[in-house]
């Protein structure tokens, strides 16, 4: 195969190039060595690429089972010198706070319909509400969805949202609302995204973030809005650390949340000792969370759990689920082949928002 | 008017879900023109977005806006509007538990069926008694709600209330006015609380011929059963929601059967029909058409499911054996 084959090629495929369950990934260009990096636990995060012939272009096949989703970056090496970026054949990335990463799209994954904005869903609306919070000493700026057809005489189920500017920056949550709620999936509520000053500090188990919620944004937004304002009507959501800051506050503050919302929660705990391996900005997650497996108590009535199965945290997740069921909570727990990204938290809120807040699809017969 | 409404015509058309709307056509081989009042209170914000449906009435309608005018007491009257909400939260709660117990015993019906070493004798006493539990547990949900619905009324006395008295004035004198009812699918529970508040059986819905279709076929019913077997987060069993109208009487019937119930799973649906009984089981799909008696009943050869959890046909008469069909 000579350079022109190369292009010919490349113009023919998208990349990588999935077939079935094998994925070809590829790279084009001058390299000493060349890797995929990708975050699968139990599987290498670097895998070599091979050259083909005396061309410019390497490869590597990888198995990806139906359904998965996976980030991924390409390193290269020249000489000395490292490199680490996107895969610039594939226009497919996502976006994070720490930056992007290329996406493959295995075989049988589908991006859900229902993320994209729907020119039939009517748009709620968001407001901001500035919370000056005594607690955490800083003033917290939070947005406020309110539904379509939003009346003052109706009562709305509450929704809390940790990292909220991520899951409306980087999970589509605005349109996935708007569709849900225009679906009759999920039912009309209003929806508040709180976003964190010092995330480390404030959503590793801490006892000022959890009055801040409980003592201070819930009452200021009964008092503003019209909410159903019962246990059954509240619930607390989070991905990653967000989920470890739901279930500190829900356990400091167990008869005011009915629901939990927890996605790839950071949920890390020792059997034996207190070594961890994640850094000391675990150590306050991990004592918490050892305390509450040695005496696990309830801390609302439904916890909608969800986790990716490369993600390292795929463990620590899968053995909370019968420890929350022990405390006497239903749970409902589902699992997808993706990692610990934001698409993730996407793909999964049809099945956790719809779960937590039903919409009033049994009640609509057109 | 035209004369070829008379005593033998029927009572009520029901149809399946209007998609592709074929209302014209119904009106026409009734031989109906008018005046129709029309109640599209299931459609909700949009209730006011009916010209389709006027055109097929040949613009002869009249709409009662039923929810329009509930939402104009709920804004202009505070105290019957916290009584409303306090009786819908709590009916919601009810129902949230008493589906805890539906589900349950369903699920203790599938264990049982899934019994393969049982024998079939012992298995259906087993299956019969899990249903006794089910109609029993119907049985007393309807009766607490009719509990509420009543304290309800006793406490905000809305006949007493000028606004509440005023717009069901207007709604009996259109319903006076009119020839036929025609009443639109939608919400079923916003319908049916919009039709009881302002008291359209009463003032002139039993009187007249009704052409109805899904939500509104259902809120005809004495029981008003709820289901959606294919809902994005899994089956649930259908459940009682309230009492309907009590218009079309022993029929509960199913919109969009085909598309909302696993219809192939006789086991299921068998169930379902014994668990309603003595009611029928009427599925209205897409193109049905259903007519009612002037006693409210379904007539010979309508489409059932029948006790077999097949489509069957209603046979002529009350005859039991009909329910093999």
């Amino acid at each position: 195969m000579d350079e022109n084959a190369v292009d010919r090629f490349l113009e023919r495929h998208d990349v990588p190039i999935v077939e079935g369950e094998k994925c070809t990934f590829l790279f084009r260009g001058a390299a000493d060595e060349v890797w995929v990096r990708r975050r699968i636990v139990g599987q290498p995060q670097r895998v070599p690429m091979r050259r083909l012939g005396d061309t410019s272009l390497w490869y590597v096949i990888l198995e990806l089972p139906a359904g998965s989703r996976v980030e991924y970056q390409l390193e290269v090496r020249r000489g000395d010198h490292y490199e680490q970026g996107n895969d610039p054949l594939n226009p497919r990335v996502a976006n994070s706070p720490v930056g992007s990463s290329s996406v493959c799209q295995a075989t049988g994954y589908v991006v859900p319909d229902w993320i994209h904005p729907d020119p039939d869903a009517r748009p709620g609306e968001i407001v901001d509400l500035a919370v000056q919070s005594r607690a955490l000493r800083r003033e917290n700026v939070c947005r406020v969805y309110l539904p379509a057809r939003f009346r003052s005489t109706h009562s709305y189920p509450l929704l809390i949202v940790h990292d909220g500017d991520d899951y409306l920056g980087y999970a589509s949550m605005k349109p996935v609302l708007d569709n849900l709620i225009h679906r009759l999936d999920v039912a009309e509520t209003v929806v508040v995204f709180t976003s964190p000053g010092d995330r480390n500090r404030e959503y590793a188990n801490s006892a000022q973030h959890a009055r801040f919620v409980a003592k201070e944004l819930v009452p200021r937004l009964e008092s503003e809005f019209p909410l159903l304002s019962r246990p059954s009507g509240r619930c607390l959501m989070g991905a990653s650390f967000g989920a470890v800051a739901s279930l500190t506050t829900a356990y400091r503050y167990p008869d005011v949340f009915g629901s939990l919302l927890l996605q790839s929660g950071s949920f890390v705990f020792t059997d034996i000792g207190n070594e961890h391996g994640g850094g000391e900005v675990f150590d306050p997650v991990v004592r918490f969370m050892n305390r509450y497996r040695a005496a696990p108590r309830k801390v609302a009535d439904r916890l909608f759990v969800s986790c990716g199965i490369y993600e390292p945290l795929i463990v620590p997740n899968r053995s909370m689920i019968p420890v929350f069921e022990g405390a006497g909570m239903q749970v409902r727990y589902v699992e997808a082949r993706d990692g610990h990204s934001w698409e993730d938290w996407r793909d999964r809120l049809r099945d956790g928002l719809s779960w937590i807040y039903p919409g009033p699809q049994k009640y609509v017969y057109e | 008017m035209n004369s070829t409404v008379n005593a033998d015509s029927p009572s009520m058309v029901l149809l399946g879900p209007q998609r592709r709307p074929g209302l014209d056509k119904v009106v026409a081989a009734l031989g109906l023109d008018g005046p129709f009042a029309t109640i599209t209170a299931g459609w909700q914000e949009r209730e006011s977005a009916d010209d389709e449906l006027t055109q097929h009435l040949g613009g002869a309608a009249v709409n009662l806006r039923l929810w329009e005018r509930r939402q104009d007491v709920l804004d202009r009257d505070p105290e019957f509007a916290a009584a409303w909400r306090h009786r819908r939260a709590v009916i919601d709660e009810m129902q949230e538990l008493y589906l805890l117990g539906v589900g349950h015993t369903v699920a203790a019906l599938d264990d049982i069926r899934a019994q393969g070493e049982a024998s079939d004798r012992v298995r259906d006493l087993a299956i019969r008694d899990a249903e006794e539990v089910l109609r029993s547990l119907d049985r007393r949900h309807l009766e607490r709600v009719r509990e509420v619905h009543a304290d309800f009324y006793a406490a905000v006395r809305p006949h007493e209330r000028d606004l509440i008295a005023g717009h069901r004035a207007e709604v009996a004198q259109i319903l006076g006015q009119a020839q036929a009812v025609v009443i639109a699918g939608g919400h079923v529970a916003e319908l049916l609380d919009s039709q009881h508040l302002f008291n359209v059986v009463p003032a002139g819905l039993d009187r007249l011929p009704i052409i109805a279709w899904s939500a509104g076929a259902m809120a005809l019913t004495e029981r008003v059963v709820l289901f959606n077997d294919n809902a994005s987060r899994g089956p649930r069993s259908p459940e009682i929601y309230d009492d309907g109208l009590g218009l079309l009487r022993e029929t509960v019937v199913f919109p969009s059967a085909h598309q909302r119930l696993h219809m192939h799973d006789l086991p299921r649906m068998a169930t379902m029909t014994r668990r309603f009984a003595p009611a029928w089981c009427v599925p209205l799909d897409p193109g049905t058409r259903v007519t009612v008696d002037a006693g409210g009943r379904l007539e010979a050869g309508t489409t059932v499911i029948g006790p077999a959890g097949s489509v069957a046909t209603l046979g002529r008469g009350d005859d039991e054996g009909d329910r093999d069909g």
